[in-house]
């Protein structure tokens, strides 16, 4: 069932006002989406990332909700951890909530580093949901590659200069490793589809087992935009087909999002600074072989949502 | 701006922290360089600004379902709700200038 905003009102409590993530982040939208989509109780951990320092400084913290902080490489384990100890005190007479368990992590915590934790974690079944807030780089260290920095986008750690484009290769698609774990439901969304994103996150949630869930969170200082734009450039990247929203449930891809018309690559190219060195002259071929790299992924996966 | 700082002794084990959702106590609007200034009269409550506000500062009337405004303590000015307003209902403007008019 669809969600209605004006039903959804005061319910955005579960991250408060008073943290310190940049102006127009990406990430307290993810956050907020997400914790609506459920009525129960929640228990959250976050891995090390701009969302876990910036609203958990101390003495203070943002969070409505307990919380528990974790290392950069463990939130999946954390949270296998904290399910598990329910479980026990649910079978002890303990406790009698239906509590919800919920982990977020940066692309640096999730595709790189906690990838391990992660995949453990789902491998194993237990019952919760990962968030991986998506600004496809380290912003919180000030722009190191990840894994999910995108082909061309200029880094601290792999710079644009006379002889760099910025990053040589493609991004990891982990969203498609979430999914190889088949007992997982896995979706991709983005934070300029609130409707998509919530009901993703509502059934994960309802989803008996492991879910992730990889959404686009755009990072307004190192994707070098104004900070109003996190929501359109979010949006141009599902346009493009940069970004395309898909899930996948008991191996069955279904796409969420077709554009009637795709927009040009370079629209979501020439938007951001972090690309500016790719609108020299020269560069085309990288272009093009970024479109080309974007229009074969979304073939593959209408392929796959069409057996 | 900060709350006064607790000694050792009061300070929980392992410095958790037993109050949730306290940085509501930390104010950010002091953050901001622009100003949403919101426009009542052409607002149509899509909530649109409510639901993308990174700061959750957009105030609602839960009851009669309204947009009442932008609460300047938690503002940090970023502008997404004047980009995602369907009717334009924000105007940017300028904290300095604001003081001076």
């Amino acid at each position: 069932m669809a969600f209605l905003l004006k039903d959804l009102l005061g319910k955005d409590k579960i991250l408060t006002s008073g943290h310190r993530l940049c102006p127009g982040c990406g990430a307290p939208m993810a956050v907020k989406m997400v914790t609506m989509a459920t009525d129960n109780p929640l228990i959250i951990t976050s891995a090390t990332g701009c969302l876990e320092v910036s609203t958990t400084i101390y003495p203070f913290t943002a969070w409505d909700t307990p919380w528990v902080h974790s290392a950069f490489e463990n939130a999946g384990a954390t949270i296998s951890g904290l399910q598990t100890a329910f479980l026990a005190w649910k079978k002890k007479g303990k406790i009698d909530k239906e509590v919800k368990f919920l982990a977020f992590g940066g692309d640096g915590g999730t595709y790189d580093i906690g990838l391990q934790a992660l995949s453990g974690a789902l491998e194993r079944g237990h019952d919760f949901v990962y968030v991986c807030y998506d600004n496809q780089g380290y912003m919180n260290t000030g722009a190191q590659r990840s894994a999910s920095t995108p082909m061309g986008a200029s880094t601290t750690t792999e710079p644009a200069g006379k002889k760099s484009i910025g990053k040589r290769i493609q991004r990891k698609d982990l969203t498609m490793i979430a999914a190889a774990h088949h007992n997982a439901y896995a979706a991709q969304s983005s934070i300029s589809h609130w409707q998509d994103l919530m009901s993703k996150a509502k059934k994960a949630f309802e989803y008996e087992g492991p879910a992730f869930i990889n959404v686009l969170s755009p990072c307004v200082r190192f994707w070098r935009v104004p900070s109003s734009k996190t929501v359109e450039i979010a949006k141009l990247a599902v346009e493009t087909n940069f970004w395309p929203l898909f899930e996948i449930e008991n191996m069955k891809l279904t796409l969420n999002f077709k554009p009637k018309e795709r927009k040009p690559i370079i629209d979501w190219i020439k938007a951001q600074g972090r690309y500016k060195h790719l609108l020299q002259a020269g560069n085309e071929p990288v272009i093009d072989e970024i479109q080309k790299e974007v229009d074969a992924y979304f073939d593959y996966l209408v392929r796959l949502s069409s057996i | 701006m900060a709350a006064k700082l607790k000694g050792w002794k009061e300070i929980p084990e392992a410095g958790t922290i037993v109050e949730p959702g306290n940085a509501r106590n930390y104010k950010t609007g002091g953050w901001r360089s622009d100003r949403p200034v919101w426009n009542k009269e052409t607002c149509i409550h899509c909530f649109f600004c409510w639901i993308w506000c990174p700061d959750m500062a957009v105030q609602v009337d839960q009851a009669n379902k309204k947009m009442t405004g932008i609460n300047l303590e938690y503002c940090k000015g970023c502008g997404v709700c004047a980009e995602v307003c369907p009717k334009k209902c924000f105007t940017m403007k300028n904290e300095k200038e604001l003081t001076n008019e």
